[in-house]
């Protein structure tokens, strides 16, 4: 492998591997503010998957870099300018209606993307995507269960569930966009082309938000810049909170 | 109580593997560790423990396979493969985390889903049956339970709460 190629391969694994710690990290401030104990229980493991999911892509993108740093210096020593996380991933959970459709955009985009990415030409990639596609499965009808749930549910829940879609419409064509790594790697087929997931993903989004009684949103705005590091005011907040035992006691074990 | 499901194919070729290893003894030493979030069931019974290979004057290599990419058990089980192995007298002792193939539900030995229904833990199955009446009259109460491999259930039978080890 060339440097280059090298060095993109690194980026684009990178990029995954920072989408599932921030998502796992913001996830897991569920944890003991849940609705109900089985939902508290249920965020939090599903926290723990995304943080695991994060630790095997750190693991691989460590040891294509080929520097000695680990998988714990590109989790803690990394600042926000360098973190690739797509922005989706680290808006705050706002309330319950917002981080259940957050996870349901992410879930459905997840489930095609890792499908795809199990005949990744790169074997430790597709051996990452089959054993994550299942867990992602798991999600997925969990997140389902609760867009029809709330969504065909109170007034109020109803309003929640179509704010919480409507605010983050915006944030989803990030996950369509194909960033430099992968514009690089797509030939040799170690990466997924994006941009060919958007209209199998509208076509489950705008099927599923119906059956749940919610309007697919007209608005034409959206933002982007994660992968290129240009992130919100919400991505240093949750870094500070990530990092600073070990950025206060480096090298720190429990 | 209801009978316990055939052998998988995916269980008949791991038991097949086991039983043509020229190291059957190491595999014994290794039924006598078990997963610290099922004390009742072995690592081998789990489907986690995947080969063990006596490489002889390079000590023993044992590979195993986390049941989900978060599990935090992988780390203590790996120490545990270890101090099993220590204590038989074999010092070196290289556990490698692999994660091909994916772990599934089918690798679980019929002895293991038995060891989970004595622990009040619903093996995973197509039907769930509350593993304290046997009733099939059961609904989930929430899709993850005390462990991410776990659902939680409740009998509407003898309405008794119960942990299910998610088919996966």
């Amino acid at each position: 492998m060339t440097n280059t190629s090298n060095d993109a391969l690194y980026h684009y694994v990178l990029g995954l591997a920072d989408d599932a710690l921030i998502l796992g990290q913001r996830t897991s401030e569920w944890c003991s503010r849940g609705p109900f104990l089985e939902e508290d229980i249920s965020l939090s493991n599903l926290a723990l998957d995304y943080i695991g999911r994060a630790r095997m892509f750190y693991q691989y993108a460590a040891q294509v870099e080929g520097i000695g740093r680990t998988e714990d210096d590109l989790a803690y020593f990394r600042d926000e300018r360098a973190f690739s996380n797509l922005l989706i991933n680290e808006l705050p959970n706002y309330d319950f209606a917002f981080s259940i459709v957050r996870q349901y955009f992410i879930d459905v985009h997840a489930c095609l993307y890792l499908e795809q990415l199990k005949y990744s030409s790169d074997a430790h990639l597709a051996q990452v995507a089959t054993k994550a596609i299942k867990e992602s499965r798991y999600h997925l009808k969990r997140s389902e269960t609760w867009l029809l749930q709330l969504g065909q549910g109170t007034t109020e829940s109803h309003e929640r569930m179509q704010n919480a879609v409507d605010e983050l419409w915006g944030y989803t064509s990030e996950l369509f966009l194909m960033s430099d790594a992968e514009t690089q790697l797509l030939s040799s087929g170690i990466c997924v082309d994006r941009s060919e997931l958007q209209e199998p993903w509208m076509a489950q989004v705008s099927a599923d938000l119906s059956a749940s009684s919610l309007a697919v949103p007209d608005q034409q705005w959206n933002v982007v810049g994660g992968r290129k590091g240009d992130h919100s005011e919400h991505l240093g907040h949750i870094l500070a909170e990530l990092q600073i035992l070990q950025r206060s006691y480096p090298g720190l074990q429990w | 109580m209801q009978t316990i499901s055939v052998v998988t194919p995916e269980y008949a070729a791991r038991h097949a593997l086991r039983a043509n290893s020229s190291c059957y003894s190491l595999w014994e030493i290794l039924d006598k560790v078990f997963d610290p979030e099922l004390p009742q069931v072995s690592i081998w019974d789990l489907g986690i423990l995947v080969n063990v290979q006596d490489l002889h004057t390079q000590g023993v290599k044992v590979v195993v396979t986390p049941t989900y990419s978060g599990c935090p058990a992988i780390d203590v089980i790996s120490a545990d493969i270890i101090a099993a192995l220590n204590g038989a007298g074999i010092a070196e002792v290289d556990v490698q985390v692999s994660l091909s193939p994916a772990w599934s539900t089918d690798l679980i030995s019929p002895a293991g889903k038995i060891a989970m229904r004595n622990q009040g833990i619903a093996p995973p199955d197509s039907e769930v049956h509350c593993p304290l009446c046997g009733s099939e009259n059961t609904g989930v109460i929430s899709q993850f339970g005390s462990t991410a491999c776990k659902a939680l259930y409740r009998c509407h039978s003898c309405q008794e709460p119960f942990d299910y080890f998610k088919e996966f």
